[in-house]
């Protein structure tokens, strides 16, 4: 028996596996009976057995839950002044399935609490997104007198609820308006990104600045209750509550005096300035010139108050600080001396002759020194000191093109600095591939000499400035700029530090190198022809800077004929300085923009000491770890001589430029 | 050429309407079937016709599928397979690699519609799987059972991949049901069952967190009351409370307020237990249990090998659904997306599983003649 089947397992067996099939199918479908047995037996179980207990239960089925949504997190100062701070509100809300027509009853709630077209818009809008069940707001911030009124009228309006929440408020006003940014209602397009779990119940979400890019560590868990809702869905009492966790609250590293210090020293002129330690990383301050409210924006700003923003010829909705781009003009002539003595094109000792016109060797195009005539032999120092323009168009060539903007490309120019919000320009950094990238077109010789100047294609930001600086100052160990210091979970005694380790080792080789770039800054200050010499007196530290007068204009233009007095003269230049102090132990760094100064010590200069003074009171006015200068007034400036004005400088004498510097970057 | 190229088309087109190949019986039934979702519908979706007409139109739709899918004889299916296979399978890494959809990968955007390849590997892993046993002696070996378990295993892992728990079940039940029909041998499905079953805190690793949170959602229900806790509480109490003999059409309390979520969808079964009562339910599941069994008989007739693995796999994984979703709206197994086939609202499942039907059409139409 055994030995037939084996041999008659080698063919196959057509009737024998549709016996074994059917067998098979028979069997299968009595598995299939029996599941369905017992699916059946369950439906029994529960509609037959427990059926009293389930009608009970759908009749007492008055039970919702609803997410509470959790409180965003707070946002302080360094030292924990309030800067973005809940303030409890009411609201009206519609859950649109229990209304019949909807028109009709925005119509009738108009008359009793006023709608206006753009609470309706978004209202209209956000109805379309949501769930027929989950309630939409239509109008937020009811006034004392709208919540009573609606509150006689609540039995005419079945599905729409008076709702307490909490509302976000910037006490700080204009201040911090770009920095912290401003929370705005949730729309259609953030559905799509956010997670409607985590975001039950919450109306608005972060819009820009910090706002925006910690809203994962400021939004909390939201939390819910079980209520015990009526037949028209209304609300009957709360039976449990399940707490949310509230958003984690955030410290920046900004100190209110110093942003105070900074604002007020603008006066209104557009502008910006950044101070960063260049010991971490951390923003100090951070303003741009003008500003605005940022509370207008958290229940969906009025088209009237937006057209005026918009309107505005100073942009005041612009961030300056994180998004202009200017040229930087002589405020990189430091680092470019610096490049030139780390790639060892230069000694401290080598001298160049300023005449007050450099060529190309066979070109007969000029470019001009600041000082007509000259300034005569100098070195580094004095290159640094008086802002000579022949050292560095010397220095450029030198170089080439490749080396210099290779070395000033680890300062962090042409790329975000990576500071923790979004919406930073990568301004531009000159070079081969830049050009070929953007014109298409070969690199010419001239345009290596005012690349050493920091003109022609060159653009930075504020922030990218202050960055580069604050490296420097750093001994060139660069630290990605952040503007969040802390955050505080609910609860929690102190706040837990966030850590912001070096973005990579130091990018100086030569630590000589960086006594005689510093030496240069420092002359700036205090040598009897630094640009920058009335910036130091009265600062009990020393200080190190630079200034910088870039043009917006060709000087081959006819507006620069016109008309060339001071005044004028202010529409076409952009006035920087950049400094920080103690030079013996750099604690702070600063670059400050004027867009139309004349000169750039005597515009952005003050700006910069403001920011250092009020830097330095923040400290007391005692620094522990720094040397104290022996008098208020530097020993290296002649006593009695009285403070002279800063010399004109750096008129960045550009012949034939084609392009104005006004057609980049510039806003 | 185009002439004659016309003439043939239309005679096509005229023998299939003359002479439809159909089972009347099973035609019957998911006729019946059909009416029953349609109905249903129109009371769950709070009497909105337009969701009716839209889910009749995909039933048209699929009734012209399945028209068609029964002229293409089951020998020339046979020779496509391994291509529809593939084509399938390489769908499905093509949906891993630049796929969309929310949280998971399971579309693929075809600019006019989008597409959920793992739809397609419902039909063609069990037709594969019957391919591969079609020419080989039953009942199989060990070698033919790893490489059916192999066959199984790509497209299925892929699906979990995206991850689409429900889909994933359906497509290995489908093809372990051919296996199953090919007469492997009780003491070897008891070993792959043990394994199977010591392999389950293993996979429990594998799953993903939410995934999880279903499973132990189900034991402790009150755990979750805003997501799926709540699902299963509501739909409890809407099944139970209808009792046996049902509230009524249209009468149903706990979807019209609102009390039970999805309900066109993955709950309809909820609505319909507490409008029909335990009676609708014991008859609705009494018609499943009519289309699978002449789904098997449709099998038990067929000319050959692959026709009868691949009808008995999809009557029997069509019962999966029924008994997965069934289990859910119960209380008795976890919340996955699995419909109630030809009763829950949406396209892809009800276009699916007609076009599976139409294979079992083909295949009744070429079944043995008895003399």
């Amino acid at each position: 028996m055994k030995n037939r089947r084996s041999t008659r397992r080698s063919i196959k067996d057509p009737r024998g596996e549709s016996i074994l099939f059917r067998r098979r199918a028979l069997a299968g479908f009595a598995l299939i009976v029996l599941s369905l047995c017992l699916l059946l037996s369950r439906f029994v179980f529960l509609q037959v057995m427990h059926h009293d207990e389930f009608v009970t239960r759908a009749q007492a089925n008055r039970v919702k839950p609803r997410a509470i949504p959790p409180a965003r997190g707070l946002i302080y100062d360094r030292h924990g002044v309030l800067l973005a701070d809940n303030v409890p509100a009411f609201r009206l809300e519609v859950v649109p399935e229990q209304v019949k027509d909807m028109p009709a009853l925005l119509a009738r709630l108009g008359q009793v609490v006023p709608l206006d077209p753009d609470d309706l818009d978004a209202f209209r809008k956000q109805l379309k997104q949501s769930r027929r069940f989950d309630s939409v707001p239509v109008k937020m911030r009811l006034t004392e007198d709208e919540i009573a009124r609606f509150a006689v009228n609540r039995w005419r309006f079945p599905g729409v609820d008076v709702v307490p929440y909490l509302i976000r408020r910037y006490p700080q006003g204009s201040m911090f308006a770009h920095v912290v940014g401003y929370v705005g209602r949730i729309d259609v397009g953030d559905l799509e990104r956010l997670d409607p779990k985590r975001y039950q119940g919450t109306s608005h979400v972060g819009r820009t600045g910090v706002e925006r890019s910690y809203e994962n560590v400021l939004h909390g868990t939201p939390g819910y209750e079980l209520l015990e809702v009526n037949a028209d869905g209304r609300t009957q009492r709360v039976l449990e509550t399940h707490a949310p966790t509230p958003g984690k609250n955030l410290y920046l590293s900004i100190d209110v005096r110093l942003q105070k210090a900074a604002e007020t020293a603008f006066a209104g002129r557009p502008g910006a300035a950044v101070a960063i330690d260049p010991r971490n990383g951390q923003v100090l301050a951070m303003v741009s010139v003008p500003s605005f409210d940022p509370n207008l924006f958290v229940n969906g700003i009025s088209q009237a108050d937006y057209s005026a923003l918009t309107g505005d010829p100073d942009t005041p909705l612009y961030n300056r600080a994180l998004r202009g781009v200017y040229p930087p003009g002589s405020t990189i002539k430091p680092l470019i001396g610096l490049a030139g003595l780390e790639t060892g094109f230069r000694t401290p000792q080598d001298t160049v002759v300023s005449t007050g016109v450099f060529y190309i060797p066979g070109q007969s195009r000029g470019y001009r020194d600041d000082q007509r005539g000259g300034v005569g032999r100098v070195d580094l120092v004095g290159a640094i000191t008086q802002s000579v323009n022949t050292y560095f168009y010397k220095l450029a060539m030198d170089m080439g093109i490749d080396r210099l903007s290779q070395f000033m490309g680890k300062f962090g120019f042409g790329q975000p600095t990576g500071i923790d919000v979004i919406g930073e320009s990568s301004g531009v950094l000159p070079s081969r591939e830049w050009k070929a990238a953007n014109f298409n077109q070969p690199w010419y010789p001239g345009e290596t000499v005012i690349a050493g100047i920091g003109q022609g294609f060159w653009a930075v930001t504020p922030l990218q400035l202050a960055h580069a600086i604050a490296t420097f100052a750093g001994h060139g160990v660069p630290y990605a700029p952040r503007l969040v210091m802390a955050t505080q979970s609910a609860g929690q005694a102190a706040p837990t530090a966030l850590t912001n380790p070096p973005s990579g080792p130091s990018l100086i080789r030569k630590p000589s190198d960086w006594d005689v770039v510093n030496q240069g800054m420092e002359q700036v200050i205090y040598g009897s022809r630094g640009t920058g010499r009335q910036l130091g007196i009265g600062f009990p530290y020393l200080m190190a800077g630079k200034s910088g007068t870039a043009e917006r204009y060709s000087r081959k233009s006819d507006a620069y004929e016109t008309n060339r007095d001071t005044a004028y003269l202010a529409t076409r230049h952009r006035a920087w300085f950049v400094a920080y102090a103690p030079a013996d132990n750099p604690q702070i760094a600063v670059a400050v923009l004027i867009e139309s100064g004349a000169w750039g010590a005597q515009a952005a200069g003050p700006v910069v000491r403001a920011i250092l003074d009020a830097w330095l009171a923040s400290h007391g006015g005692v620094l522990p770890d720094a040397k104290r200068l022996p008098d208020a007034t530097p020993a290296s400036r002649p006593a009695g001589t009285p403070p002279v004005e800063a010399a004109p400088e750096d008129e960045g004498a550009i012949e034939d430029l084609p392009v104005s510097d006004s057609a980049r970057g510039a806003p | 050429m185009i002439e004659t190229l016309n003439v043939r088309a239309s005679r096509f087109l005229r023998r299939m309407f003359n002479r439809p190949r159909i089972d009347m019986p099973l035609a019957l039934g998911l006729f019946v079937l059909a009416l029953t979702g349609l109905v249903t519908l129109y009371s769950a979706g709070d009497g909105s016709l337009g969701l009716v007409g839209g889910q009749a139109g995909r039933f048209a739709l699929g009734g012209a599928l399945l028209m068609l899918v029964s002229r293409i004889p089951p020998s020339v299916l046979r020779g496509w397979t391994p291509w529809l296979y593939l084509g399938s399978v390489a769908l499905l890494v093509v949906v891993a690699i630049l796929g969309e959809g929310r949280g998971s990968i399971r579309w693929l955007d075809l600019g006019v519609f989008r597409f959920q390849p793992s739809e397609l590997l419902k039909l063609t892993t069990p037709m594969m799987v019957a391919w591969y046993l079609h020419p080989r002696q039953l009942p199989p070996t060990w070698t033919d059972i790893v490489a059916v378990g192999l066959l199984i295993a790509i497209p299925a892992g892929l699906i979990a991949e995206q991850p689409d728990l429900g889909t994933a079940v359906l497509v290995t039940a489908a093809g372990a049901f051919a296996l199953f029909l090919s007469g492997m041998a009780w003491w070897r499905i008891g070993a792959l069952l043990a394994l199977v079953g010591g392999m389950i805190p293993v996979g429990w690793h594998f799953l993903h967190q939410y995934q999880r949170d279903r499973v132990l959602t189900l034991l402790n229900p009150e755990s979750d009351p805003l997501g799926n806790g709540w699902h299963i509480i509501q739909s409890q109490i809407a099944v139970g409370s209808g009792g046996i003999f049902g509230k009524g059409w249209l009468h149903s309390t706990q979807s019209r307020l609102d009390f039970l979520p999805e309900h066109t969808t993955d709950f309809i079964f909820a609505v319909f237990s507490e409008e029909f009562g335990l009676i609708g339910v014991a008859a609705l599941l009494a018609l499943y249990a009519f289309i699978v069994g002449r789904c098997l008989w449709i099998a038990m007739e067929a000319r050959d090998t692959f026709s009868r693995l691949l009808a008995g796999a999809i009557g029997m994984s069509f019962f999966v659904y029924v008994f997965v979703n069934g289990g859910m709206v119960a209380g008795m197994l976890p919340v996955v997306g699995v419909p109630l086939p030809l009763i829950s609202y949406g396209g892809t499942s009800a276009v699916s599983l007609l076009t599976g039907f139409g294979v079992l059409m083909s295949i009744h139409a070429n079944r043995k003649m008895h003399i």
